[in-house]
């Protein structure tokens, strides 16, 4: 790692420690992965930018269906074009990786699907979702009878307060039951 | 704390709407200011209403300060100067506040006037602040620091003894929050921010706790936590350092996703409890035997009998683990019965049925201590109520980062999707059922076919094998001599197939036909395994007879010896034979040693070799004959195979079921296991990466977890049966093992208790093993079973009662929600009839 693992001071280290998920190897991997992604002249900047076009080329994001939204929810970046700092690179690895909270992780899960960031998933979202995981060929699309029924399915069993959304609340309610939530919803470097 | 819902209200800057917000939310901290309020009106101070208006404005004021503060650091630097005044003063103000709590302690009517004009000031300078600081903020957290904040004040205000109580529990609050902070779904900045000004609150006010002595304490005690906080990270950094194969499994996650990863990394589990089971017999049983017992050679049981010492370092015989390697620590003959050995007076056979006894309760406390951990991560996984959410909200594996599993992915999740929309249409559609039952019930009769041949041939072998055995294996050829343990891979590898096509028959859900199979793959190796424990158990039969017959004779060829001697020497001195001429038993133990690990050995090689031609070989063909063939190998018939995760774990777990058999009569066996599933690890990972393709079905592996744990702990129960069988109720060898001369190998135990403890000891454990004792004992034990059970069953239906009570009131808040509704309208309604009626 030499040069860039020392970029990284020991405080900032043993605070992103404290505040992530993740472990010393996993962050100093983590910083240089990320380092490896900016330009040469943004190499010593704390806070440099990396697009989001060039986050999603990562193999590990490559084939996600979910890889443009993930990187919308963790950018903090105000013109809203999904870049990412070092430290939202880090909340993002930290709300994937292994040690995370069911809490954590379906709330940021929650955030990735709801497409027009409104706080709940409605038709539109859930559609969307739909969409993403059946993939880009046409063959395989569901037909709109099929989605239709299929979306009001999904909000006959987890709409519980019936306003034809499904907030955060019932998400929650619906993904700490699955069993197979935390182990799938994974991202390792 | 993490809800959007609260983010948005936090928003809202008022204080007064701030201050009922956390005072809702954060109860307890509510609690402790009305018992704050209350012990003061209890204790009587005149402050009284006073220096509670009071306390209430410096709260505010420390709220507004905290948020200056804040909203410095998060939003510009342009009214830094003007803001570090207003916190200097603050700071003053608070000086003056604590002063004023200790006059007003000191309780004269002259502190209460004082403080009066003192709220009146700090009241003034409130409002002042709150004008400064309305600009807008964005934060839940500020609730969080308001809390503290309160206690802030409290802290400062006042030293009593209790006030001290609250300061620690304010930092030990703040110190929860910060080891809280990584769970919070805030961006990173938010986070250091607050972790940062928690630190510092603490560092601050930790020095401050505790008085003379105590106070050093205190600071030890902090300053000792920290150390140990610094040295848990630093072992969790160490110990995941330390996990071997991370980069490996993780690659192989990326490609196949989890199921696959899921073989490997109970692959890796196997290796970790082998890897202790292995230190627990080498450490306690072969080093000691190997480092202080008597040498090789110095007694019969440890030395080649003449007639074998001429072949005995062939690599043949060395390899059916006969010759050297049969009189050696590997294998339980070896081992000698004197009571201690060495000068560390080891006791080593107590230590050897003490391991033995070890290696099964350990398997045993793992296991089911990772089925609970499973149980408890899965929490109800049975539950059916949420199929189509699951399905599109966790069907996704975010592991996959490779195209072509991705493609695969979205194919099944595609189909899942039409086959629970179809099911959900037509739930009760069955075309032709008397053809498919007459069909699965040709499929499973076929299945039982299959099975009963399987156990019939392995029976047949056996015997074989044996009549070979007393020919003498010499005569023989290698197949004759290796077909059992050949026969058993080779079923267990062509069975496996004959069931998938049988399975076709049968049109079941993929995800059923999957669970049929491996139900069916397991009752065929459990079939053969028992087969070959009964063969085994007539082979000990007859050994035992034998060994009758070789006992009368040594009788009669040392009375021979001996009146051979006495002749010559009448003061008897010790006859000089070398030991490898005395006569000896047959030694059932070595036996059954040698015939679990020729079975493990041969179980690798004809793993690997099937790795090698099954999947190397074909991907290999398919590769390059692709060029010149008739039609596409890649996409047409052969293509390259899938990793089979069901099989390779029925695989796995078999193996170590014959492992926990026969480690007792052969403690190199996890030795030989560890070797195999680390050189697996490597072998496997590579072929999977070279030359299997994702496959077609992406299954999630979760769901299957505990189902795996569920059959390794079948399969340890029914390994550790014949064990003990044999260790109870068969007598052991007189001229071999660490148990020669006894009755019955658990002697040992009996023998120590009576000889290495007080004699009162002994006593109290002959009464304590009296059946008049244990019989009740047991009974308790069962009926507590019963009861955990019954409570645990009750707690279910509590469950379910109280799921029912959900609906129902969801269907009565629903019910009033229309009602309310209609009512509004009703009272409109009635409301513009009244103003019609006035108007008229």
């Amino acid at each position: 790692m030499g040069t860039t693992a020392s970029q990284l001071s020991k405080e900032s280290l043993s605070e992103y420690q404290e505040l992530t998920f993740l472990t010393k190897q996993e962050i100093l991997l983590a910083h240089k992965r990320f380092t490896e992604l900016l330009e040469k002249h943004e190499k010593d900047q704390i806070d440099a930018r990396v697009p989001m076009g060039k986050i999603i080329t990562l193999p590990e994001l490559k084939s996600n269906p979910f890889k443009e939204r993930i990187c919308r929810v963790f950018s903090t970046s105000e013109q809203k074009d999904g870049s990412l700092t070092f430290e939202d690179f880090l909340d993002l690895l930290s709300a994937f990786s292994d040690s995370a909270t069911l809490e954590i992780k379906s709330h940021y899960a929650f955030r990735i699907f709801d497409f027009d960031d409104d706080g709940t998933l409605d038709c539109a979202d859930l559609e969307k979702l739909v969409n993403c995981l059946t993939g880009e060929t046409n063959d395989a699309k569901l037909s709109s009878t099929e989605m239709k029924q299929l979306i009001s399915n999904i909000l006959e069993e987890s709409d519980i307060d019936k306003d034809g959304t499904v907030n955060l609340s019932e998400f929650q309610h619906v993904i700490s039951r699955s069993p197979d939530f935390v182990s799938s919803f994974k991202i390792v470097l | 704390m993490s809800t959007a819902g609260e983010q948005d209200a936090g928003l809202s800057l008022q204080e007064e709407h701030e201050s009922k917000t956390h005072r809702t939310k954060r109860r307890d901290g509510d609690r402790q200011k009305k018992k704050r309020r209350n012990e003061r009106r209890k204790g009587g101070t005149r402050a009284g209403e006073g220096e509670e208006d009071l306390q209430a404005v410096s709260e505010k004021r420390e709220r507004s300060k905290r948020k200056r503060a804040k909203s410095k650091q998060e939003t510009s630097r342009r009214e830094n100067n003007e803001e570090e005044e207003a916190q200097l003063t603050g700071v003053r103000e608070v000086e003056e506040n604590v002063d004023k709590g200790k006059k007003k302690q000191g309780s004269t009517k002259k502190g209460e006037k004082k403080e009066d004009g003192g709220k009146q000031l700090v009241k003034g300078k409130a409002r002042e602040v709150k004008k400064k600081n309305s600009e807008p903020e964005t934060s839940e957290e500020d609730d969080d620091e308001e809390e503290d904040n309160d206690k802030d004040v409290v802290r400062l205000e006042c030293l009593s003894p209790e006030e001290l109580e609250k300061l620690k529990e304010a930092v030990d609050e703040r110190k929860k929050l910060i080891q809280s902070l990584r769970g919070k779904p805030w961006a990173m900045k938010k986070k250091l921010v607050t972790l940062r000004e928690s630190q510092e609150f603490v560092e601050k006010y930790e020095g401050a706790l505790g008085k003379g002595k105590g106070r050093k304490l205190y600071a030890y005690k902090v300053l000792m936590t920290k150390k140990w906080m610094k040295f848990q990270r630093d072992f969790e950094n160490f110990k995941t350092a330390c996990i071997p194969w991370e980069m490996k499994i993780k690659e192989i996650e990326s490609h196949f996703g989890s199921s696959v990863a899921s073989y490997f990394l109970f692959l890796r589990w196997m290796y970790g409890i082998n890897m202790i089971l292995f230190g627990l017999t080498f450490g306690l049983v072969m080093v000691p035997e190997a480092l202080m017992g008597r040498p090789y050679g110095s007694m019969p049981r440890k030395t080649v009998p003449r007639a074998e010492e001429a072949s005995a370092m062939d690599f043949a015989v060395l390899w059916d683990f006969g010759g050297y390697a049969q009189y050696s620590v590997l294998f339980y003959g070896y081992y000698n019965n004197q009571r201690t050995v060495g000068w560390l007076k080891f006791r080593m056979p107590l230590s050897y049925f003490l391991v033995g006894v070890g290696t099964v309760a350990y398997s045993y406390m793992v296991v089911i201590r990772t089925m609970a951990r499973n149980a408890n991560e899965s929490g109800v996984g049975d539950d059916n109520s949420f199929n189509f959410s699951w399905k599109m909200f966790t069907s996704w594996d975010y592991l996959i980062g490779n195209a072509e599993t991705a493609d695969n992915k979205f194919a099944s999740i595609t189909t899942s999707f039409k086959e629970a929309i179809l099911e959900e249409q037509e739930s009760h559609k069955d075309d032709n059922i008397h053809l498919t039952r007459f069909l699965r019930v040709l499929a499973n009769f076929l299945v039982l076919c299959c099975l009963a041949g399987s156990g019939y041939l392995i029976y047949f072998v056996v015997r074989r094998s044996q009549k070979f055995a007393l020919d003498g294996l010499e005569n023989h050829t290698w197949w004759e001599r290796n077909e059992v343990n050949m026969v058993m891979s080779l079923l267990g590898m062509f069975c496996p197939m004959l069931f998938d096509v049988i399975s076709t028959l049968e049109n079941y859900h993929p995800r059923v036909a999957l669970q049929w199979q491996l139900g069916r793959i397991f009752a065929l190796f459990l079939g053969n395994l028992y087969t070959f424990i009964i063969a085994l158990m007539d082979e000990i039969n007859l050994k035992r007879k034998e060994e009758k017959i070789v006992k009368f004779n040594i009788t009669t060829w040392e009375a021979s010896l001996y009146n051979g001697t006495v002749s010559e020497n009448s003061t008897a001195s010790p006859v000089t034979i070398h030991p490898a001429d005395v006569p000896r038993g047959p030694c059932w133990e070595t036996m059954v040693g040698q015939e679990f690990v020729r079975l493990i050995i041969s179980d690798t090689m004809t793993t690997y070799i099937t790795l090698l031609i099954g999947d190397f070989l074909r991907a290999v063909l398919v590769r390059f004959l692709n060029y010149c063939w008739c039609w596409d190998l890649e996409a047409g018939f052969p293509s390259y195979s899938e990793f089979d995760v069901s099989g390779n774990v029925l695989g796995l777990i078999f193996n170590q079921g014959m492992i926990w058999m026969g480690s007792f009569y052969a403690p190199c066996l996890p030795a030989l296991n560890v070797i195999r599933l680390h050189v697996s690890m490597y072998l496997q990972c590579w072929a999977v990466m070279c030359c299997n393709v994702p496959q077609e079905r992406v299954f999630k592996a979760s769901g299957s977890n505990n189902f795996y744990m569920a059959m390794l702990l079948v399969i340890l129960f029914l390994s550790t049966l014949p064990a003990i069988y044999t260790i109870v109720s068969i007598p052991p060898s007189f001229d071999c093992g660490p148990f020669s001369g006894k009755n019955r190998m658990f002697d040992v135990i009996h023998e120590t208790l009576e000889s290495d403890f007080p004699p009162w000891f002994s006593k109290v454990f002959s009464y304590a093993s009296n059946p008049g004792l244990v019989l009740p004992f047991i009974l308790l034990m069962v009926l507590a079973i019963y009861y955990l059970q019954s409570t645990s069953k009750s707690y279910r239906e509590a469950n379910v009662e109280l799921k029912k009570k959900l609906q129902m009131a969801r269907m009565t808040a629903q019910e009033q929600q229309r009602n309310n509704n209609a009512s509004v309208q009703d009272q409109e309604s009635g409301s513009l009839n009244s103003n019609i009626n006035k108007e008229y």
